[in-house]
């Protein structure tokens, strides 16, 4: 186990009525990956512009390679790299010109920035754009150069605020494969997601947030086994008596209760495929075949569903927010 | 945990001593805000036009009416007063850029860098200090393809120039704060011209003050705008200069030395 790289005791932050931070603690080792995953509004990006220097906390403490975000912000600033929705690129700039803004005010010695601005530009695959202003650019370049323009002074931490949303799913594989590349260097990594499953497949622990608390945390096995590996969905369309019927010869089959919704049986399991077969020679057996059948693996909204019994939503909207673009 | 303990990499960062840090990344705002200029030349173009509009119409529109009573033809006396209200004008621009870069999300970046505090704020009023001089290099081309005589001498008339510049580089700290503080393009432009018309239009920068009610004429008199406009005009057109020119100076210290800590405060401030 190496040093910590981030270290954060009880964190608050208001925005005048609304605590957006809560007292919020967590560790990440150097070399590592760690996920903080929650809805929008559920506090991520205030914690990120904090342990990026952008705000201070109200109270509590956070320490970056054990330098105090508030203190020694400046010593901060030069070990860290910043990309996605909490930061941006200069529009009427050109790609290069970005990077080399970037690396100055990073406080590069001159001689690296051409260089350095040269292999980042190849590897996000923007070196035919390089020329030309960004304002040109599409949206998954406007990405890969947000990215490219954390990584120019090379910074031992860095931070990625839902670095993905918006990318195709190409382009989200190559950025994961490069976040990989990085830590095996020994880049320590702190992402923001709403997504489950790059949770999942990139970070070594994540801190499931709500409401500006953390309301769990472990790695990524031992928060699914948590809450069952494996979601089941029998379909009744719209016949609703058939799906309670269902739902009740469910309950009695597995452990969990089932979730009844819309004529949709939800089965959230640890053992998918033996629940699958069991459920539906039993309902076969009854008469309650369903008229459709998925099995698929758990989404935030049943995360936040196992640890709160709610859905997953932002607060003030009624609209379930798991799978929303660009905000 | 698996982490084999890689030694944790080394920024690719030479910190550097206070001043040095301020001046180099000042220059590197500076820069990028001028390729802006040169990259979106609708926003030159636009507020360059403005001004030389109002020299056509004020000349062929008003000049007939308006008598001044300093015996010189009107074009002559319209000249400063124009000079001073491009610059004035021209803060917008500071404002709405700023405003700009609050909305994209750009200075919470910059607010992640090691960077000087100051360097956003000295970079925008340079870049705009820089437009200002090519605009006022045009208008005097402009005034002089209308008519505008110079009645001393040339280096009179640049000391009258290098007087509007610092006028307008401390109007730009005013502006600056309030693009921080509005945080949207649109409104920093709408919210910056009902302040800006009554210190231009309410001042000796196109009329004299005497044809105004007398309630007016103490402010007109005194405000910022007409105080440098007369302090251009005695320099460009002769008569004594002492008085108007250090009143104007005394302006631009005394704005200068309250906005500028307040728009650093500001951008210090969460955005």
């Amino acid at each position: 186990m190496g040093d910590v790289a981030i270290r954060v005791e009880d964190l608050a932050k208001r925005f005048g009525p609304v605590a957006a931070l809560d007292g919020i603690d967590f560790e990440v080792p150097t070399a590592t990956i760690f996920g903080l995953l929650g809805p929008n509004g559920a506090g991520k990006t205030t914690a990120v512009r904090v342990l990026t220097t952008i705000i201070p906390p109200d109270r509590g403490r956070a320490e970056v390679l054990g330098h105090d975000v508030v203190r020694d912000a400046d010593e901060v600033r030069l070990r860290i790299g910043l990309a996605g929705q909490s930061a941006a690129v200069d529009e009427n700039l050109t790609g290069r010109e970005n990077l080399q803004l970037i690396g100055r005010l990073a406080q590069m010695p001159g001689r690296f920035i051409a260089p350095r601005t040269d292999a980042l530009l190849d590897r996000f695959e923007l070196a035919h754009a390089a020329d030309r202003p960004v304002r040109t650019y599409s949206g998954g370049m406007r990405r890969r150069l947000d990215v490219a323009a954390s990584l120019v002074h090379r910074p031992p931490v860095l931070f990625l605020d839902e670095p993905t949303t918006g990318l195709d799913l190409q382009s989200r594989g190559e950025l994961w494969t490069m976040i990989r590349e990085l830590v095996d260097a020994g880049t320590t990594v702190l992402l923001t997601t709403q997504y489950l499953e790059e949770a999942d497949r990139l970070a070594h622990r994540v801190a499931v947030v709500d409401q500006g608390t953390v309301i769990a945390e472990g790695t990524p096995v031992e928060l699914k086994s948590r809450m069952g590996a494996t979601v089941v969905e029998l379909g009744y369309g719209e016949q609703q008596q058939q799906a309670v019927k269902a739902a009740d010869l469910v309950a009695r089959l597995t452990p969990g209760r089932p979730e009844l919704e819309f004529g949709t049986v939800r089965i959230t399991s640890n053992d998918g495929s033996r629940i699958l077969v069991d459920t539906l020679r039993s309902l076969d057996a009854a008469d309650l075949s369903p008229i459709t059948v998925a099995v698929r693996e758990p989404s935030l909204d049943d995360v936040f569903l196992a640890l709160t019994g709610r859905h997953a939503e932002a607060p003030g909207n009624g609209k379930h927010s798991t799978h929303r673009g660009d905000q | 945990m698996t982490s084999t303990a890689a030694p944790i990499p080394l920024p690719l960062v030479r910190p550097r001593n206070r001043v040095n840090r301020s001046l180099r990344d000042a220059i590197a705002i500076s820069r990028r805000n001028l390729i802006t200029y040169r990259r979106v030349p609708q926003l030159l173009v636009f507020s360059t036009i403005q001004p030389v509009v109002f020299v056509l119409l004020f000349t062929y529109v008003f000049g007939g009416v308006v008598s001044t009573s300093l015996n010189v033809p009107y074009v002559d006396y319209l000249m400063p007063g124009v000079f001073v209200q491009t610059v004035v004008f021209g803060a917008i621009g500071t404002a709405v850029g700023l405003a700009t870069d609050v909305k994209s999300g750009l200075l919470e970046r910059f607010r992640s860098l090691p960077m000087a505090r100051s360097a956003v704020l000295a970079g925008r009023t340079f870049a705009d200090l820089t437009r200002n001089v090519f605009v006022v290099v045009l208008m005097t081309a402009v005034g002089f393809a209308v008519g505008f005589r110079v009645h001393t001498n040339a280096a009179m008339f640049v000391a009258g120039m290098l007087l509007v510049l610092l006028f307008g580089y401390s109007m730009a700290w005013i502006f600056a704060t309030l693009g921080l503080v509005v945080g949207d393009p649109e409104t920093a432009q709408a919210a910056a011209f009902p302040i800006m018309a009554p210190l231009v239009f309410a001042s000796s920068a196109f009329i004299p003050v005497s044809t105004m009610p007398g309630w007016l004429q103490a402010f007109a008199e005194h405000q910022p705008v007409s105080v440098t406009a007369s302090a251009v005009r005695a320099l460009v057109l002769g008569g004594p200069t002492t008085s108007y020119v250090v009143q104007t100076l005394a302006w631009c210290v005394g704005i200068l030395a309250i906005a500028a800590p307040i728009a650093v405060w500001r951008y210090r401030k969460a955005i």
